[in-house]
């Protein structure tokens, strides 16, 4: 920005909110300019998701002010904050998958012709404009579902602009997408800002927002506690910012020591929900004392697989096993018993009983073992000793160990999940996207857990979307590719750029850069076929 | 003070849900003395509930001049209150186990609607079986007679869990259609292969020593007994056992239930088999109070069980609660239809209300400004969503 500083385009004033036990946000002063793009960045907890929902009208401050354009305004709630032109896209995106584009953007804007029906030719000529003005050509007629994640994106996006947002919050909008596809948001997001729309982003990714973004502002505990310009800070200094002390952003990992094959994978074969077979002929082994990623864009397979191997869906060929048995087939308690353990990647429906407390939780998968529990009858010491020893141990924030998990952070929530996990006996650890939604100082807490497990000796298999992670953690990485393993590559030496066109065309060098532009042209944008 | 307002935020409803139908329940007291041509009166609602309290436990709070105007007036008279507190227990103690037998499908996110069909065929069953015992020891009677009762009981909750557990028929549909194949069943038995001769209508043989013993009063049989001691085990099982975390678990998340090793079918198998054992075991005490299954054994306890269970949170402890807000309703009601010249039906209708401000819980929450608890959303009905999750 400039040094004639325009007004405001939007300015939050002392926002303060208190919940039972927590004051989420104090004293919060925002001020995002026209033509801004804005970075929050703070931990899980740290108070952006309820500055955020205060701005989009979804909690009522307890003390503070909205300013919009200078004018002091009150957010009555979601529709009250679109109409004044905030829109915020969601880290998980409410599309309608089974509906097209159009379809999607008009639900609850509706262009209507006359009081009846809906004028879909002016609809589709403003849609396609947008599109243009914003540098991607889109066919209103797509349905949702075929399109690839970073142009599902693109649709919230357009859903934002079509009901004329002036600021627009976009949730850690990269959490799922490839670095490729990263790029084109990001020159999205440029054309947005250059043409007057604010954008507020939050991300914990520190090396992407200080490429993005024209300031900086961090919430640690409630509370700013710095703004900076991306010329004059660097990520260590913003992570330190957001944590309160020294973070070490890529852990450091050391050696690894591989011993004997823990978990062999052989030709692998699985069908999804929808009886298409998405695991083709999948081969691997993980030794003991190795770190052996899955890189792969979501939905490449790699949700199956993992299902496959960790016994919640049966695979329709192939053999698993772990430490030399055949376990094919085998229910979740039998591969449990025989020393696998698993941190799945959708904590919500798998991993966590959000109802139960959280000491109820971190014992899971262990309910029925000794200590806790004698015969049939829980043992409530030995569950209660657990839990103290593993919220500290795992510094897993909670005022309790009784409260519900459910309004625990996410990243708690995950550390949880890690607790429980990774204090059982195993020889062999999955971990399905195990820092998903979390901070920097948490991802930082895990992935040491991560290297402690394999020098102990555990052969951990370690599937995620985030190619950083599967690169700083992996000692072999292997891209997952409609179905397939395409390469299999030592991880330290890997170049992020190599995997990150594997991960988008299954292919390497110049023939991927000729699959990446015959995608486009030839089967338009998005498809994922 | 948090365990306080826990208690409070779980039992706010249930109240808002009494009072209301106690409001509607007024109104329609006094549309049906003007249905009978009576003068009026405004009061008639109070009269008819205080005489209704005092059925149920004695108490009198009221006393009615000869021109029908109350004053207030405590007395009790303790020969009066011991009468009609055992006949409240005894009409509560087969709805504790009907309550039980929802309840209990709620923790693992069962609606079972079978109450009635399970009832009837632990009636059934303790009937023949205990006609069968009826010259044996009274101890070996009654008990070889609840046990096949209750065992008859959770066979009939077998089929369903087994038919969700195996082709995923929804247990609404199917207890729902069980309760008519074991109604009309029964009845063709019983006028047909169990009919004995003698009495002027279709009736099954006497119990005789299989009959339940009387331990107290009129009717506080050993009945009021078995309900009593379900209670604390219910409670123990669900909330102290191995086996109740996975109830409760499949209940809450069973996705989660089948990623910690647990096997939801064998669990809705097993829960809907000790829904109908529960259920088995009410209308064995039924029967066997009453000595003989008579040709049309019309119950409603089996469908009341869903108000008891909706009532009681799905807790035990509100289970026995609600029995005995139910029960004392029951017990009280001839009381009311003398003094107040009232039709006795008014307490079905009230119980019913009950039941509509309950599943209304959404209309009553926005109405009344409270605020919900958390319920995560899941792949199961609403109503045993959120029922099945309370909190210990």
């Amino acid at each position: 920005m400039t040094q004639t500083v325009s007004a405001p385009a939007l300015e939050m004033r002392g926002i303060t909110k208190r919940y039972p036990g927590v004051v989420a946000n104090d004293g919060i002063d925002l001020e995002i300019r026209p033509g801004e793009i804005h970075a929050l960045l703070g931990e899980n907890g740290a108070g952006k998701s309820t500055l955020m929902n205060i701005l989009y009208g979804l909690a009522t401050p307890d003390a503070g002010e909205i300013l919009l354009d200078d004018t002091a305004v009150t957010i009555a709630g979601p529709a009250d904050a679109i109409a004044r032109g905030i829109s915020m896209v969601h880290q998980h995106f409410m599309l309608v998958p089974v509906l097209s584009v159009a379809d999607n953007i008009l639900l609850g804007e509706e262009t209507m012709a006359n009081p009846i029906f809906l004028d879909r030719r002016e609809a589709h000529r403003r849609i396609v404009d947008l599109g243009k003005r914003f540098g991607f050509d889109i066919d209103p007629e797509m349905k949702v579902e075929s399109l690839s994640v970073g142009w599902q994106q693109r649709v919230e996006i357009l859903k934002a602009l079509y009901r004329d947002a002036r600021i627009l919050v976009l949730d850690e909008p990269t959490a799922v997408l490839t670095p490729q596809e990263t790029k084109d948001i990001f020159l999205v997001l440029q054309r947005l800002a250059d043409e007057g729309h604010s954008i507020i982003f939050i991300s914990h990714k520190l090396f992407e927002v200080l490429e993005i973004a024209d300031r900086i502002t961090v919430i640690r505990r409630g509370q700013v506690v710095g703004t900076r310009i991306p010329s004059e800070t660097n990520e260590d200094d913003l992570a330190e910012l957001m944590v309160g002390r020294n973070v070490q952003l890529v852990v450091d990992r050391g050696e690894s020591h591989p011993a004997e094959p823990a978990l062999t994978v052989n030709d692998l074969r699985v069908t999804d929900d929808r009886g298409q077979e998405s695991v083709k002929g999948v081969s691997f082994e993980v030794r003991a004392g190795e770190i052996f990623g899955i890189a792969g864009v979501a939905g490449n397979g790699q949700e199956e697989l993992v299902e496959a191997l960790t016994g919640l869906r049966s695979p329709t060929a192939g053999q698993v096993s772990v430490a030399g048995k055949d376990v094919t087939r085998h229910g979740p308690r039998a591969l449990q018993q025989a020393g696998m353990s698993f941190v799945p990647g959708d904590r919500h429906r798998f991993g966590l009983v959000l109802s139960f407390p959280l000491e109820d939780n971190l014992i899971l998968t262990q309910y029925d073992e000794a200590p806790y529990s004698r015969g049939m009858v829980r043992n409530d010491a030995a569950i209660r000793a657990w839990a103290k020893q593993a919220i500290a141990e795992y510094d897993i924030r909670t005022p309790s160990a009784t409260v519900t998990a459910g309004t625990l952070s996410g990243g708690n929530q995950q550390k949880a999940v890690v607790a429980r996990e990774f204090s059982r006996k195993l020889t062999t650890l999955i971990l399905d996207q195990p820092t998903r939604g979390l901070d920097v100082g948490s991802i930082e807490f895990i992935h040491r857990q991560v290297v402690a497990k394999r020098d102990a000796g555990a052969a951990i298999l370690l599937v995620s979307a985030e190619l950083d992670e599967v690169l700083e953690l992996s000692d072999r990485v292997a891209v997952m590719y409609r179905g397939e393993i395409v390469a299999v590559v030592d991880g330290p030496t890997a170049e992020r750029e190599d995997i990150g066109l594997l991960m988008a065309t299954g292919r390497r060098g110049a023939a991927a850069e000729a699959a990446l532009v015959a995608a486009t042209h030839v089967t338009g944008p998005g498809v994922e076929a | 003070m948090t365990a306080l307002r826990r208690l409070w935020a779980l039992a706010v409803i249930p109240i808002i849900s009494i009072v209301l139908a106690l409001l509607l329940g007024s109104l329609l007291i006094i549309a049906s003395s003007l249905a009978i041509g009576e003068s009026l009166n405004l009061l008639l609602p109070l009269i008819a509930y205080e005489s209704l309290l005092e059925g149920a436990t004695g108490l009198s709070l009221l006393d009615v001049n000869a021109a029908g105007v109350p004053s207030l007036a405590f007395s009790i008279d303790p020969d009066r209150a011991a009468r009609a507190l055992t006949s409240t227990v005894a009409a509560a103690a087969p709805l504790v186990l009907t309550g039980l037998a929802v309840g209990v499908g709620f923790k693992a996110g069962l609606f079972n609607i079978g109450g009635t069909g399970q009832v009837l065929v632990g009636a059934f069953v303790a009937a023949i079986v205990g006609a069968a015992v009826a010259d044996q020891p009274v101890p070996i009677a009654v008990t070889v007679a609840l046990a096949a009762g209750a065992l008859g009981g959770a066979f009939y909750g077998f089929i369903p869990g087994a038919l969700k557990a195996f082709t995923g028929a929804h247990e609404v549909v199917s207890t729902i259609m069980l309760n008519s194949l074991a109604f009309f069943i029964i009845v063709g038995l019983v006028n047909d292969i169990f009919k004995i001769v003698g009495p002027s209508f279709a009736r099954t043989a006497d119990v005789g020593n299989a009959a339940l013993p009387v331990l107290f009063g009129r009717n506080g049989t050993v009945g009021v007994l078995i309900a009593l001691a379900a209670v604390p085990i219910t409670w123990f099982l669900i909330y102290r056992t191995t086996l109740g975390f996975e109830i409760r678990t499949v209940g809450a998340n069973p996705s989660a239930a089948r990623y910690a090793g647990m096997s939801p079918r064998r669990l809705i198998i097993l829960t809907m088999s000790l829904c109908g054992l529960f259920a088995g075991l009410a209308g064995s005490i039924e029967i066997l109070t009453l000595g003989y299954y008579p040709a049309v054994f019309g119950t409603g306890i089996g469908f009341a069980g869903i108000t008891v269970a909706l009532l009681g949170r799905a807790h035990p402890v509100g289970i026995l609660l609600a029995a005995l807000l139910l029960g004392g309703m029951r017990a009280g009601a001839p009381s009311m239809q003398i003094t107040a010249n009232i039709p006795i039906e008014i307490i079905d209708v009230i119980q019913g209300l009950i039941l509509l401000f309950l599943a209304a819980e959404v209309v009553i929450r926005r109405t009344f400004r409270i605020r919900a608890e958390r319920v995560t959303p899941g792949e199961l009905g609403t109503v045993a969503k959120t029922y099945g999750e309370g909190t210990v």
